[in-house]
């Protein structure tokens, strides 16, 4: 009878040992099957939009013609929230990981973390209601004096809602990405590297100079990666800022649109070719931050086997 | 670096080229007042004041150590103004969007139903009348609140289970082979998804297979169990790589199965992890407006049924006030209502991610012997 039990036992052990092993196989194969999918069905719900005649596409010029302004415009916001963004989250990482007094650092980190906690579409609302009524004045006077640069061309948006205050909105959405990357990063800087620039008479500046930001650099590079990655992607601050139009080079008239903030804007009352052209836009949007996003993917995991910080 | 020393009768050797203790608060000081006299001349705001101030100050702090101290320990303090600079920067749009969100919310809370009308009959024509005769906003956000608890909650029911076995596939199973870096890589990949597509694709998926123009709660769920099943993967795997590997060896000393190991060995003591995890990824797809929106529809009325039907939620309430007012002539209300579902929301998410570091504290594995 113990004998029997024993192998009763063992035989259900070893029944739950293929089950659970199977199951956790089956969840992880799961994920690569739902990021196919997504490819899959973009691709196949898109196809009616790519081989319809170009005269039933919106516009009439087929599908190229459609989708090249709002890539176009896509880019434009989310480079210039960039170029906000970076310098100012590389400035709060570095003073997270090494000006801040010790004991404030990791409460400071959670300050920046709240900016990534509220949802997009308040930051949206909060874009259109309070900053762009605040910004107008500042973009009538680039129009007057700065109007011979052809991206502050006037005459200004009177309500603010343009490409520039949507691009403003993106960067306060990526910083707080941008710098909880680049704090890990600095903060995995070797001390012994610090510490010889100090010992060797180097101001704080100059250590950070010589020692972090050279080990760093992957880091940040991967880190803006990611950021452009959301740039790209976010909705709610376009579709809720912008007073979109054709594309235009002036940054402060209102005109532009992006991919994410079109599809948004009309898939809810589209049908037909209509949302086949639409996921058509989506499927770009897809293609462009995953190839955007493997590639930051990749040059972490590269600094990961250079770096021996594990 | 200045003199932190105490300061003896006379300036040694060692301290002299070195700017004073006090310095920064003087220069602070008349940078400030110098600040407050030129925004006076040009008309005074708080905005300015602190902007300019800041600039004088650097400009100030920086000249006085040139002069004094040499260049290297000036760009050391200009570096230092910089810093300090950005963080302040990066703090205002956290204040500014708080503050806003709270002015422009609290009439919207404290109208009596707020929270437990939906906006069922609510027309631009009560509106209207609203605005007219001052009385108070009718509808309210309980169909959307109803909506958004009952969308996250499929979508944490369909993510949790998956997340949490891939992550134990990753760290019990995956011995680091290429399946297991495949799924690793796209795990990472996937995060990166903008949340629109995520939508895009529960569409697109639902169109193919039940019928074209399905919007139900349920494809919502799908569309935010894309996005949370990353989020839940990867911190369920860093909390379960952190369970000490003695624990699994002395399981298995004693003849203890791996699977039974797993479930009663290393997930209880990770279990704390895992739960704040969650929690966070709770809080992540709560907010989400863009894949609700092209995947639930719009709806102004109660709705307790996940799989049939359009679904209201809090985000895309919020957003069609705003684009959409109920009385075109007079958004007021509208932007009333959805300043106070934006106030809900934020108190939502915030509860979230507090909740997640009580979690975490609380059902901590004891760390004593």
């Amino acid at each position: 009878m113990t004998t029997n039990s024993l192998t009763t036992s063992q035989g259900a052990g070893r029944a739950g040992d293929k089950v659970f092993s199977g199951a956790t196989l089956a969840a992880g194969c799961l994920i690569l099957v739902v990021l196919f999918g997504v490819a899959l069905f973009l691709v196949v719900q898109a196809i009616p939009a790519l081989v319809a005649p170009a005269a039933d596409i919106q516009g009439g010029n087929g599908f190229f013609a459609y989708i090249g302004p709002i890539v176009v415009g896509t880019l434009i916001a989310a480079v210039i929230a960039l170029v906000i963004a970076t310098p100012v989250a590389i400035g709060v990482a570095l003073f997270i990981s090494h000006y801040a007094p010790r004991r404030l650092a990791s409460g400071l980190g959670y300050v920046v973390d709240l900016l990534a906690a509220i949802p997009s579409v308040v930051y949206g609302a909060w874009g259109a209601a309070f900053l762009a009524p605040q910004i107008s004045p500042a973009y009538g006077w680039l129009a007057s004096n700065m109007g011979w640069l052809p991206i502050f061309q006037g005459p200004a948006s009177a309500t603010g809602k343009t490409i520039l205050t949507a691009s403003i909105v993106l960067s306060v959405m990526v910083l707080p990405i941008i710098t909880s990357l680049s704090r890990e990063i600095f903060l995995q800087t070797p001390k012994l590297h610090e510490e010889a620039a100090l010992a060797l008479g180097a101001t704080r500046w100059e250590m950070i100079k010589m020692a972090v930001l050279p080990f760093g650099r992957p880091g940040i590079v991967s880190a803006v990666m990611l950021g452009l990655g959301r740039a790209l992607g976010e909705t709610m601050a376009v579709a809720l800022v912008l007073s979109s139009g054709a594309l235009t080079a002036s940054l402060i008239q209102s005109g532009n649109q992006t991919i994410a903030a079109e599809i948004a804007l009309n898939f809810p009352e589209a049908s037909g070719l209509k949302v086949s052209t639409l996921i058509a836009a989506g499927l770009v949007l897809f293609v462009i931050t995953l190839g955007v996003n493997m590639i930051a993917r990749w040059i972490i995991t590269r600094h990961k086997e250079f770096s021996g910080a594990n | 670096m200045t003199v932190t020393a105490p300061v003896a009768r006379k300036r040694s050797a060692l301290t002299k080229g070195q700017l004073p203790a006090f310095a920064p608060y003087v220069v602070l000081a008349v940078a400030l007042v110098l600040g407050a006299a030129i925004l006076a001349l040009i008309g005074f705001n708080a905005f300015g004041w602190g902007l300019v101030s800041a600039i004088l100050f650097a400009i100030g702090l920086v000249g006085w150590s040139a002069a004094v101290e040499g260049g290297r320990k000036a760009s050391d303090k200009l570096a230092t103004c910089l810093i300090v600079g950005s963080f302040l920067v990066a703090l205002l749009p956290l204040i500014s969007v708080i503050w806003t969100v709270l002015v422009n919310g609290i009439p919207g809370i404290i109208t009596p139903g707020f929270l437990t009308t939906s906006m069922n009959g609510v027309t631009g024509a009560l509106d209207n009348k609203s605005v007219d005769e001052g009385t108070k906003v009718l509808g309210g956000v309980y169909h959307a609140l109803l909506g958004t608890v009952q969308i996250t909650l499929l979508a944490t029911v369909i993510s949790v289970p998956v997340g949490l076995l891939t992550a134990i596939y990753l760290v019990e199973y995956g011995n680091d082979r290429a399946l297991a870096r495949a799924i690793t890589f796209f795990v990472d990949v996937m995060t990166g998804i903008p949340s629109i597509v995520a939508g895009l694709f529960s569409a697109a998926f639902f169109f193919a297979v039940v019928g074209p123009g399905t919007k139900t709660g349920a494809v919502a769920a799908v569309a935010l169990s894309v996005l949370m099943i990353p989020v839940v993967v990867r911190s369920s795997e860093e909390m379960l790589k952190i369970v000490p590997n003695e624990l699994r060896e002395a399981a298995y000393a004693l003849g203890v199965r791996k699977w039974r190991t797993i479930l009663k060995v290393v997930i209880p003591t990770a279990i704390s992890g895992i739960a704040s995890g969650v929690t966070l990824a709770i809080a992540r797809v709560i907010g989400e407006t863009a894949p609700i929106l092209v995947t639930a529809g719009f709806a102004t009325t109660i709705n307790n049924n996940v799989f049939g039907g359009w679904m209201a939620s809090l985000p895309t309430f919020i957003y069609t006030q705003i684009l959409n007012p109920t009385s075109p002539s007079n958004p007021d209300p509208s932007s009333q209502r959805a300043w106070g579902a934006a106030l809900v929301l934020i108190i939502l998410v915030m509860l979230l991610n507090l909740g997640a570091r009580l979690i975490a504290r609380i059902f901590a594995p004891k760390a004593g012997r």
